[in-house]
């Protein structure tokens, strides 16, 4: 008998734990994989360490910082800033066929490039930034009103609007076409008002850390226990029935699984999942390990997002694998290490929308070669905006929206959940809660926050209250 | 425990809390949240430390209680009388 059991041993899921364990509580991580870190986790192979999912954390703030979700963050699961070794970004841009943005970590950066190509805007963005100022990303974003509309009442430039909102969407647009204002305010936040940041040695960073605090606790985590099935009695869960088969009680549960996930391991596929429809947008990652650093080659940035037209076209790919028009291009290279203790080789990893169904639908041999396919092509459109890296391409590795679908259980492989969020982390089940990507807080950062946050929530309060 | 020794546990619960404040000055009848960085989960963390430590429960209602330290060793001493210090 446990106090509680969680669902998942990505970020929400740990945080989580380690919240809980540190006040004594009998917590069980059930992890089906045999490694965690669910969406974001990081793998060896042919002698070369990898990440996956993190580019880059967002809502970085220098040491020393007491406000915001970042110092909040390592205050509540008792890190100090030092461990993570943090490293902040060089610089990032934003690149579209007629303009150019540069941005850093310090958004007088951004201000001036926008002085400098949409010189009629430079006043309307100060006014726009102004309005996302309340939006602290502590408290959850609520409010329906269309991000692209607000942003259009400010600034009358529609490139700018359609420049601004692609990193946005990248790096946490769950719903096609479009985001809420308050959840883009969130965003904007996380990436030009405070900023991106890596691990010196990447994600495994975070994700040791958490676990080995997690054990000294006394947390148990348990690999390859996928849950089956929650079991219901009335109006709570009785017990969790593991892949193996084994059952497992608690006095509550913490489902990082998704919405629709947990609600399909209650059985309840019909009337509880159509309140949520699943999110549709998933990714092609690649990544190519280069003879030299990106800088070497003339490529200076730490985050590049391209598209290739004056409109941004965040939505799934209708009719292709694999959407090029747009992506992502990140050079773990491009961050301000101190002592070299960054990559040890070149690297540059590369994003794009991908069509899951499409995807799974591949057989064996057409989906190996459709992977080959789909890195040619993403080079192909990323070297338009960067200079071209593939006579130094060393070692590749890609994956797709089956991949992400296997390790973070997400129905369609949908990175960022599903478009509807279900902000309090409450079930129709008494004592079943949900934590992670379906609770709106976005990012490495905001995935680890909602952790924490429904542990106190949840599990904590309810102690004391008791 | 004696007023002087929940004092010293407050310190030493909140010493973890808040590891990058400076706790030396701060002032018995002034708001902690006045004088150090300490929002609603860090009371939580309060709290939760006292339960853990010696099984007090502070319902939420009563977190009022411990804003500042002189109300907490107010607050705390009938409750932990018969406690040892951890």
């Amino acid at each position: 008998m446990y106090d509680v059991l969680i669902i998942g041993a990505g970020m929400s899921g740990l945080a989580a734990g380690v919240r809980l364990a540190q006040f004594g509580l009998r917590v069980c991580i059930l992890e089906r994989h045999t490694t965690i870190g669910g969406l974001n986790s990081f793998y060896r192979r042919d002698g070369r360490n990898y990440d996956v999912g993190l580019h880059a954390i967002t809502n970085f703030q220098p040491k020393g910082s007491k406000h915001g979700p970042l110092p909040r963050l390592l205050r509540q699961l008792r890190f100090s800033w030092d461990e993570f070794e943090w490293t902040p970004q060089l610089k990032s841009a934003v690149v579209f066929p007629a303009a150019r943005l540069d941005f850093s970590n310090d958004l007088t950066m951004l201000e001036s490039e926008i002085v400098r190509a949409f010189p009629s805007q430079a006043d309307s963005f100060r006014r726009l930034v102004d309005a996302i100022l309340p939006y602290d990303g502590l408290e959850q974003p609520r409010g329906r009103e269309s991000a692209r509309a607000v942003f259009a009442q400010y600034i009358s430039d529609p490139l700018l609007v359609e420049m601004l909102l692609c990193p946005l969407l990248y790096y946490g647009g769950a719903a096609e076409h479009d985001t809420d204002f308050a959840q883009a305010s969130v965003m904007f936040r996380s990436i030009f008002l405070e900023g991106f940041a890596r691990p010196a040695q990447g994600v495994r960073l975070i994700l040791k850390l958490l676990v080995r605090r997690f054990k000294e606790l006394g947390g148990e985590l348990r690999l390859r226990a996928g849950v089956r099935r929650i079991v219901i009695a009335g109006e709570e869960v009785h017990h969790v029935e593991l892949d193996d088969g084994v059952d497992l009680q608690a006095n509550s549960v913490l489902s990082s699984a998704g919405w629709c996930e947990t609600m399909q391991l209650c059985g309840e596929q019909s009337a509880l999942c159509e309140q949520v429809s699943p999110g549709q947008l998933s990714f092609v990652e690649s990544i190519a390990v280069l003879d030299c650093p990106p800088q070497a080659l003339g490529h200076p940035y730490s985050v590049l997002f391209f598209n290739d037209s004056g409109r941004f076209h965040w939505e799934k790919p209708r009719h292709e694998l694999t959407d090029v028009r747009s992506g992502v291009v990140c050079s773990p290279n491009n961050f301000a290490y101190v002592d070299d203790n960054g990559p040890k080789e070149g690297m540059i990893r590369m994003t794009a929308l991908a069509n899951f169904d499409r995807w799974t639908a591949l057989t064996g041999g057409e989906y190996e070669q459709e992977k080959v396919t789909a890195r040619e092509a993403i080079y192909a459109s990323a070297v338009r905006f960067v200079p071209d890296f593939r006579p130094h391409v060393v070692a590749t590795d890609t994956f797709t929206p089956k991949t992400i679908r296997h390790f973070t259980g997400h129905d369609n492989g949908a990175v960022y959940g599903a478009p509807q969020k279900r902000r309090d982390g409450t079930t129709h089940l008494r004592n079943l809660f949900v934590c992670g990507s379906d609770q709106g807080w976005v990012g490495i950062v905001g995935a680890m926050m909602s952790g924490v946050v429904m542990a106190n929530r949840h599990c904590l309060q309810p102690t004391v209250a008791r | 425990m004696t007023a002087d020794e929940i004092r010293d546990e407050i310190l030493d619960i909140l010493s973890d809390i808040v590891p990058d404040e400076d706790l030396t000055a701060l002032k018995d009848d002034v708001p902690f949240r006045e004088q150090i960085e300490l929002d609603s989960m860090d009371f939580l963390d309060i709290v939760m430390e006292l339960r853990k430590r010696y099984r007090v429960q502070v319902p939420e209602d009563d977190y009022v209680e411990l804003a500042t330290m002189a109300g907490t060793v107010t607050y705390l001493e009938p409750l932990l009388k018969d406690a040892q210090k951890a």
